[in-house]
């Protein structure tokens, strides 16, 4: 063993990573500087060239990493390259495309997709507002007090089986209060929309209470009708309830649907892992739910501005049909694939 | 008898994870920690409320100057159901992929699969919110305002946000349910500069070692080195020249930086030669090559 350290003139040691640091900075400083840029202000800040240089140079540097992990023993060079590898593919492969992009895609394919895709689930929240609305019709009709036990407080506002035939069809036809239109259909919306994105997440707890929302939506609805029809004014309340409800209804429906969709996907995955089948399934469902967020301003304006000013029966039935139609025929009118 | 229960050792849970591009280098992402993620949620929901409360009064001021209380209502309500529904939903759609309060923290969101991040997916995770966050909250709420503080409900609000809120703590890969849904992860972002070589830019005299003194230790230990020199702090330097002296005999010549610059080249050299021929001693306690 030797006492003491000599000092010679030698050879300075090169270790591998001062070889290629010298070799390829360049090259990483370039990346930084470019990827630098991108994070800071967008990709529409670099030159022609530099976009070109840009594949490039992450290529290059992800070699040189693969290289560096296997050859050399400097941390610090290592952990560079680490994050200038993970930043650069952040912005090639990571990025979403741009909004307005995106935002054509969403009507033009994503949306109908997505609708299309629960199909089932759609039927079958239909069937379940029909059946609530069937039970809470008959329930009613069979023993007016029942309407007390679905109908929440607030919501009735006087249209209680205890009100007279002119009270009702004042309430379908009725002046507007004030000129508070506007707000009126806005805070339906945002009412409604919470409503429809709260269907969606509780179906996470395998559908169970998106199923309960959607019965008792349906039995609201036909206790609701329950009071009109034995006063004669079914025909009417159809009249006033479709022209918004056609889009509303099948809005709240499609909500429920989506909600279906990612409860199913998680308790049945199917061929799937649950992981998988959850994953594909929350994502097409989180589109058709962003879409009915769509319909429910859409909804919002027909019953805010729209029933208010139009009164005639057979227009509302019109203009509520002729929505209906609308949206059935650009979700599921086939298309190219 | 072994108690029964007991697992063996673990070592402190990793946050690392692999994740392979698409040219098939492992970038060894590092997820967010449950404590940043909270603090990044936290701020948000500061910045969500100081938003608010600002638009509220720029639109009480403009009704007092302007009286147009319909319009006004309309762009409040509007306004507040974008701060709820879309802040998270907007900025995580952006190009940077995280919210004010992930930037802050220095995180951002990514598609498990390094896809790109759809807009299906970002609409997902935070549609999870709802039920995650502004369920039990507006539950208490309601709760609380009705003084209506019912035992049996309460718990089941408590264990309903318990599930939901700790749901990152749950799992290895701290996935909130709306990441679950999603197929999404929020890894930290990490940026830096390139540290010095500590091997070159000394052309000349350089001392050598024995075999025996550089065989003495492993990569594990070559890296704390480094870590020791980039640090630069005159105490840790001294000691750990000392301790490297007096475990390979070599006289103490006053210049500890230098002799650790020195010892730290001529192991490095030495590691990297064994790595060459597929030799790599990870530390002090694996067997030298010989």
């Amino acid at each position: 063993m030797t006492a003491s350290s000599a000092i010679l003139e030698v050879q300075p040691i090169l270790v591998n990573a001062t070889r290629f640091r010298k070799a390829r900075e360049a090259d990483w400083e370039r990346l930084e500087y470019l990827v630098s840029r991108i994070e800071k202000r967008s990709v529409r800040s670099l030159s022609d060239e530099d976009l070109l240089a840009l594949p490039l140079l992450y290529r290059s540097a992800l070699s040189s990493l693969s290289v560096a992990r296997e050859t050399s023993l400097d941390r610090a060079l290592i952990s560079y390259l680490e994050q200038l590898c993970t930043r650069a593919y952040f912005q090639i492969y990571g990025v979403p495309t741009s909004a307005l992009r995106q935002i054509g895609r969403f009507f033009a394919k994503s949306w109908p997709e997505a609708v299309q895709a629960i199909w089932r689930e759609t039927l079958v929240a239909f069937l379940l507002t029909v059946a609530g609305a069937v039970v809470a019709y008959l329930l009613v009709r069979n023993d007016p007090t029942w309407f007390f036990g679905i109908m929440p407080e607030g919501l009735s506002a006087g249209r209680d089986p205890s009100a007279s035939a002119e009270t009702l069809r004042a309430t379908l036809y009725g002046a507007p209060k004030d000129d508070g239109l506007a707000v009126f259909a806005t805070a339906l919306f945002t009412h409604n929309a919470q409503i429809a994105i709260f269907a969606f997440a509780l179906g996470f707890a395998f559908a169970v209470p998106t199923v309960l929302l959607i019965l008792y939506n349906g039995l609201m609805l036909g206790a609701f009708i329950a009071v009109f029809v034995p006063k004669g004014l079914g025909w009417n309340l159809g009249g006033w309830l479709i022209i918004h409800g056609s889009t509303e209804i099948f809005a709240i429906v499609l909500a429920g649907a989506a909600g279906f969709r990612i409860g199913t996907a998680i308790a049945f995955p199917g061929r799937l892992s649950r992981g998988d089948s959850a994953i594909a399934a929350g994502r097409s469902a989180a589109t058709a739910m962003a879409g009915t967020v769509i319909m429910l301003i859409a909804a919002g304006l027909l019953e805010g501005i729209g029933r208010q000013t139009v009164t005639e029966d057979w227009a509302r039935y019109a203009i509520g049909l002729t929505m209906l139609l609308g949206w059935l025929v650009y979700f599921y009118m086939p298309r190219k694939a | 008898m072994r108690w029964p229960i007991r697992k063996k050792a673990r070592g402190p849970v990793s946050l690392r994870r692999n994740f392979v591009t698409p040219e098939g280098v492992d970038l060894q992402l590092e997820l967010g920690s449950a404590g940043t993620r909270a603090g990044a949620f936290m701020l948000d929901g500061l910045f969500i409320l100081v938003v608010l409360i600002v638009l509220t009064i720029a639109i009480v001021m403009l009704f007092v100057a302007s009286h147009q209380g319909d319009a006004l209502a309309i762009l409040w309500l509007i306004g507040f159901f974008v701060l709820r529904n879309g802040w998270f939903v907007l900025f995580e759609m952006g190009g940077r992929g995280a919210t004010p309060g992930k930037r802050v923290m220095g995180l951002r969101v990514v598609a498990r699969d390094g896809a790109r991040l759809t807009g299906g997916a970002v609409i997902a995770r935070n549609a999870m919110r709802e039920i995650e966050i502004f369920l039990p909250l507006s539950f208490l709420g309601s709760q609380a305002a009705e003084g209506t503080a019912d035992a049996f409900l309460t718990i089941f609000a408590l264990c309903w946000s318990g599930i939901f809120l700790l749901f990152p703590l749950f799992n290895r890969d701290r996935l909130r349910v709306g990441d679950l849904i999603a197929g999404t992860w929020v890894v930290r972002t990490v940026s830096g500069t390139l540290g010095h070589d500590l091997v070159a830019g000394k052309e000349s005299a350089r001392r050598t070692f024995s075999d025996a003194a550089l065989s003495l230790y492993g990569v594990y230990e070559l890296q704390t080195l480094e870590d020791v020199l980039r640090g630069g702090r005159n105490d840790a330097i001294a000691t750990v020249a000392w301790t490297i002296r007096n475990k390979a005999g070599i006289a103490d010549d006053g210049d500890d930086f230098g002799f650790l610059s020195d010892y730290y080249a001529a192991l490095c050299a030495r590691l990297e030669r064994g790595l060459m021929l597929g030799k790599r001693r990870e530390n002090k306690f694996a067997a030298s090559r010989g």
